[in-house]
C-alpha cells in the first residue's frame, strides 16, 4: 500500500518553465502547492559553476544534466508497418530533467508565434481554398488569438529579461524588429544582444537582398536586469556554452534565474525532488483528480492527495500518463477518433554551410550565446505567397551560429578526409572562417499518421509502457524545407562565402540527428472535446481539475522556437485559473 | 489504469541511485534555496599512470592508431602524444565505456538505421574484441608484426581497409570499429584538456579556439580581429 500524504491544494507534476510559474502563481493566490520533480535539485551556485560548466565532453557528448533514457526512454518509429524500437540514446531531442526542467539547458530564444499561426486553418483555407491543404493534414485553430495571448506573452518576457527589438509596438511598424510580428503592448523589457561578426555580414546581405533583418529575440540578457518579482539576471559575457550547459552567470533566464528564488521562499510551497510520479488518481467517476502516486528513491510508494492536478511535466511524457492513468480517449489513427496522443509535431530544421576565405574572414564563433544572431522572418508562416509553391508554413531563416565549440561546431568542406593530415589541416583552415550556425527553423504541421501512444513491447523501470513516437517528414514540409534552405543559401552566397553547402532537410525522420527539442502536441488545446483533449485554458475536458501545461496542448508547431508561447499559455492558463477557477471549480468552458 | 508490481519497484529502485550523481536522493526542498558547502560537483581530472583498461598490448596498438588518425605535423603533436589513447582509455574504464545511463531492456532487436543503435555491445566489449581480432589480422598479414610494428604506410593501409570494410576482423565489425574509435579519438583530441587527450590545449591551439574563457564581453563588438587570450581549459582557470 502507497502511503498517504496529508492533502494539499495543489500537486504540479514537473518542476520547470511552467510548472514553476503555475507554482508561483498559485501560491500568490492563497494556495498550497506541492511540486513533484522526476529529476534532482539544480541550482546555478551548486551545480553550473563557472569553474566547470564550460565542458563539451561532459553536458554536451555525455548528456549530464538530461533525462538517462535508463529511467525513462521512449521508443520510435517512421510508420505503423515498423516495429518501434526504444531511443536507447537521446539523439534527435533532448529532455531535460531536474529543477528547472528544459529551462535550464535552452538557448533561450524567446519567440512569439505570428497571429495567423493560432487561426491557421481557417486563414489558409480562406486565403487559398478548401482543398489546398493536403487531405491528412490535421491542423485546426488554437481556439484562442494572438491578441488574446498577448499580455500573457509580455508577462513571460518580463520575467524572463528578454533582450530584442520591438518590430510592431500596438500596430506601429518599429524599424530595426520584425515587421511581421503580432503588434505588442510594449518593447522588449531589455534592449537586443550585441551581435558577432557573422551574424552582421548576414545582416547586411539580407539587407541588400530587400528583406527586414532584426536581432533574435533572446534570453540570455544583453544587459543586467531585476524582474517584477525581484529577481535579477546578470548580462550576457557571450561565453558560448548555452545549450545543454546550465548558465554560470545568473544571464540565461530560466526557472532558477528568474522564479524559484521567490518561489522557494514561500511557506505554502514545497518541492519534491527525485520522485517520479508514476498516475495521476482518479476517483470512481473517472471525472476528477484526486491527487497522484510518486516513487521515491528509496524505491517508497507515496500518494499525495489534492484537489487540483496541475500536469507539467515534458510534453511527451505529459501524454504518457495522461494515457497510464487512463484520462481521455487514446488517439487511434485509424479512425481519427481519440484525443491523447494525436497532432504530435517536431520541427523541419535544416540550414547550410559557408566557407569563407580564412585569410579574409574570422567570425571568432565561440564569441557568442545561445539566442544571439539576426534573422528575417519573410518566409516565415505564411508573411509569404504559398500559392504557386505547393506546400504551406515556412520558418525564421538567421545566422544563429550560438558557439564554437570544438567538437560540435568545426566543419570541414566536402570531400576532406576523415582522419589523417588532411583533416587537420582542414580543421585548421577553417574553424575560424566557417558559418555552421545559420538556420532555417521550419514549422511542421500535423497529420493524421503522427502520432503518439503507449508502446506494447518496452518497458520502463517500473514496468510502465514506454511511450511510442510515430513520425515521419511529409512532402510538404521536405517541399518547404528546400524552399528555405535555397534562401538561406542565397544569403551566404551575398555574405562573400567562397563555397555554400546546402543542407535542406529530407526524410525519413531520424532519432539520430539532433533537430531541436521541440516536440509538441498530443494532448491539444482547442474549442470542444471532439477536436481537442483540452479547452483553451489546458483544462481537461476529460477531468475538470486537471490542466496541462506546455506544447502538448499546440495544435501544430510554427516556424519558432516554442518557449515563448509555453511560457505564455502558462501565464494564460494561470490567469483563468485565478480569476474563475478559483471561485467556481469545475469547466471552464461547457462541451 | 497502470498499477506497479510492487516486486518490480524494490528490485529497480537500485537503478534510480546508479544513474544519479552523489547528491541525488529524494528531497523535501523548503523555506528557500538548498545551499551547502561543498556540494558542487567538479569533474574527474584524468592523470597519467598505468592504463585503466586497456591491457598493455592493446595500448601500444591504441596508441599506434590514434597517431595515424591524428599524425604528428607542423600544425600539432600526435595523437599518442596528445594523450588520445589515455582518453579512451579513462572513457571506456568509466561510465561510458558500460553505456552507464543508455536504455539497455530488450528485446534487441536490428531496426532501421534512423532508429539509431540497438546492439547490447558496449564501447568496452566492442574495443576488447576488435583490438584482439585487430592485431591477430596484421599478424597473419604483415609476417607477424602487430600494428604497431608496421610503418606508416603500412599502419594507414589498415586503417583505411578498416575505413572502408575491406580489411575485415574476426568478430567485428572492421568499418563500425574504425568509426568508433575515429569518434572517441577526434573526442578526445578536441575536448578539455582535463580528459587527457588533449596535452596542453594542442588541438585549441591549432584551430584557434582560446578555450574556456568566462568573460568574452570584450570581443563581441572586436569583428574579424584574432583573439589574443592565452588557451586557457577548465584546470587553467586561475588564469582569469
Amino acid at each position: 500500500m502507497a502511503r498517504k500524504l496529508r492533502h494539499k491544494d495543489v500537486v504540479i507534476i514537473g518542476l520547470g518553465w511552467t510548472g514553476s510559474i503555475l507554482a508561483n502563481e498559485l501560491t500568490d493566490a492563497g494556495l498550497d502547492v506541492v511540486a513533484i520533480e522526476r529529476g534532482p535539485w539544480r541550482d546555478t551556485a551548486t551545480d553550473f559553476l563557472i569553474s566547470y560548466a564550460q565542458d563539451e565532453l561532459r553536458y554536451r557528448l555525455h548528456h549530464e544534466l538530461f533525462l538517462r533514457p535508463a529511467q525513462m526512454c521512449v521508443t520510435f518509429r517512421n510508420n505503423s508497418s515498423q516495429t518501434a524500437l526504444p531511443v536507447r540514446t537521446w539523439g534527435a531531442f533532448m529532455l531535460g530533467n531536474g529543477a528547472g526542467g528544459a529551462g535550464v539547458h535552452w538557448n533561450a530564444e524567446t519567440w512569439r508565434f505570428l497571429p495567423t499561426d493560432f487561426t491557421l486553418r481557417t486563414h489558409l483555407t480562406q486565403r487559398y481554398g478548401a482543398n489546398f491543404l493536403p487531405d491528412d493534414m490535421t491542423i485546426q485553430d488554437w481556439g484562442i488569438t494572438f491578441d488574446q495571448l498577448e499580455p500573457y506573452y509580455d508577462q513571460f518576457e518580463y520575467l524572463c529579461g528578454t533582450s530584442g527589438q520591438a518590430g510592431n509596438l500596438k500596430g506601429a511598424v518599429q524599424p530595426g524588429g520584425n515587421p511581421f510580428e503580432g503588434p505588442r503592448s510594449r518593447p522588449y523589457p531589455t534592449p537586443p544582444m550585441k551581435q558577432g561578426y557573422g551574424h552582421v555580414l548576414f545582416a547586411q546581405a539580407a539587407s541588400e537582398l530587400g528583406y527586414k533583418p532584426f536581432p533574435q529575440p533572446s534570453g540570455n540578457l544583453s544587459r543586467s536586469y531585476t524582474n517584477p518579482l525581484g529577481v535579477t539576471l546578470g548580462q550576457c559575457t557571450y561565453c558560448g556554452f548555452c545549450e545543454w550547459f546550465g548558465c554560470a552567470n545568473y544571464s540565461k533566464a530560466s526557472p532558477q534565474t528568474t522564479v524559484l528564488p521567490v518561489l522557494l521562499r514561500k511557506s505554502n510551497f514545497e518541492a519534491r525532488t527525485d520522485c517520479e510520479v508514476t498516475r495521476i488518481n482518479l476517483d470512481r467517476s473517472g471525472k476528477r483528480a484526486t491527487g497522484v502516486t510518486y516513487v521515491d528513491t528509496s524505491g517508497s510508494e507515496i500518494e499525495q492527495p489534492a484537489d487540483m492536478v496541475l500536469l507539467c511535466a515534458f510534453s511527451l511524457f505529459n501524454v504518457q500518463l495522461l494515457l497510464l492513468s487512463g484520462i481521455g480517449a487514446p488517439y487511434d489513427p485509424n479512425t481519427g477518433k481519440g484525443q491523447i496522443g494525436r497532432n504530435f509535431t517536431h520541427q523541419t530544421m535544416s540550414g547550410a554551410l559557408g566557407f569563407f576565405d580564412k585569410d579574409k574572414y574570422n567570425f571568432n564563433p565561440f564569441v557568442a550565446s545561445g539566442a544571439i544572431g539576426m534573422c528575417i522572418d519573410e518566409f516565415n508562416g505564411d508573411n509569404f505567397d504559398h500559392g504557386k509553391l505547393g506546400f504551406v508554413g515556412g520558418g525564421y531563416i538567421g545566422e544563429v551560429q550560438t558557439n564554437g565549440r570544438p567538437i560540435e561546431s568545426t566543419a570541414v568542406p566536402p570531400g576532406t578526409p576523415a582522419w589523417g593530415a588532411k583533416w587537420k589541416q582542414a580543421l585548421h583552415d577553417n574553424y575560424l572562417s566557417t558559418i555552421v550556425g545559420g538556420s532555417c527553423h521550419g514549422s511542421m504541421y500535423s497529420y493524421r499518421d503522427v502520432h503518439l501512444d503507449l508502446d506494447p513491447t518496452y518497458k520502463d523501470r517500473f514496468g510502465r509502457p514506454l511511450v511510442r513516437i510515430t513520425i515521419d517528414f511529409h512532402d510538404n514540409e521536405l517541399k518547404m524545407s528546400a524552399f528555405l534552405t535555397d534562401k538561406y543559401a542565397e544569403i551566404l552566397q551575398e555574405m562573400g562565402a567562397a563555397q555554400v553547402v546546402k543542407k535542406p532537410r529530407k526524410g525519413p525522420y531520424d532519432v539520430t540527428q539532433y533537430q531541436t527539442s521541440h516536440l509538441n502536441g498530443g494532448a491539444i488545446m482547442g474549442t470542444d472535446p471532439g477536436n481537442s483533449a483540452l479547452n483553451i485554458y489546458l483544462q481537461s475536458w476529460d477531468v475538470p481539475n486537471l490542466f496541462v501545461q506546455g506544447a502538448t496542448a499546440f495544435p501544430q508547431n510554427a516556424g519558432y522556437n516554442p518557449t515563448g508561447t509555453v511560457g505564455a499559455l502558462a501565464f494564460w492558463s494561470a490567469a483563468a485559473i485565478r480569476s474563475q477557477y478559483l471561485k467556481n471549480p469545475g469547466p471552464l468552458v461547457h462541451a | 489504469m497502470f498499477q506497479i508490481n510492487r516486486r518490480r519497484l524494490l528490485e529497480t529502485s537500485a537503478i534510480a541511485l546508479l544513474l544519479s550523481s552523489q547528491s541525488s536522493r529524494a528531497a523535501l526542498i523548503k523555506g528557500g534555496i538548498p545551499w551547502k558547502p561543498g556540494a558542487a560537483d567538479p569533474p574527474p581530472v584524468v592523470r597519467p599512470g598505468p592504463w585503466h583498461f586497456f591491457t598493455a598490448q592493446e595500448a601500444a596498438t591504441v596508441e599506434a592508431f590514434v597517431d595515424r588518425l591524428i599524425p604528428a605535423d607542423d600544425l600539432s603533436p600526435g595523437g599518442k602524444d596528445c594523450g588520445c589513447a589515455v582518453f579512451i582509455d579513462r572513457q571506456l574504464a568509466g561510465p561510458y565505456g558500460h553505456l552507464a545511463g543508455y536504455y539497455m531492456s530488450g528485446p534487441f532487436q536490428q531496426g532501421t538505421k534512423q532508429q539509431g543503435p540497438q546492439s547490447s555491445t558496449t564501447p568496452a566489449q566492442h574495443y576488447r574484441t576488435a583490438l584482439a581480432a585487430l592485431d591477430k589480422a596484421c599478424r597473419s598479414k604483415f609476417g607477424g608484426k602487430t600494428l604497431a610494428q608496421l610503418n606508416d604506410a603500412q599502419k594507414d593501409q589498415v586503417i583505411g581497409g578498416l575505413e572502408n570494410g575491406s580489411f575485415e576482423l574476426d568478430g567485428a565489425d572492421s568499418k563500425e570499429f574504425f568509426k568508433l574509435i575515429l569518434k572517441n579519438t577526434q573526442n578526445g583530441f578536441l575536448s578539455d584538456p582535463i580528459y587527457g587527450g588533449n596535452k596542453d590545449a594542442a588541438s585549441w591551439k591549432m584551430i584557434g579556439f582560446p578555450g574556456t574563457h568566462y568573460d568574452y564581453r570584450d570581443w563581441i563588438g572586436r569583428h574579424n580581429q584574432r583573439v589574443t587570450l592565452p588557451t586557457i581549459g577548465i584546470a587553467d582557470h586561475p588564469n582569469w
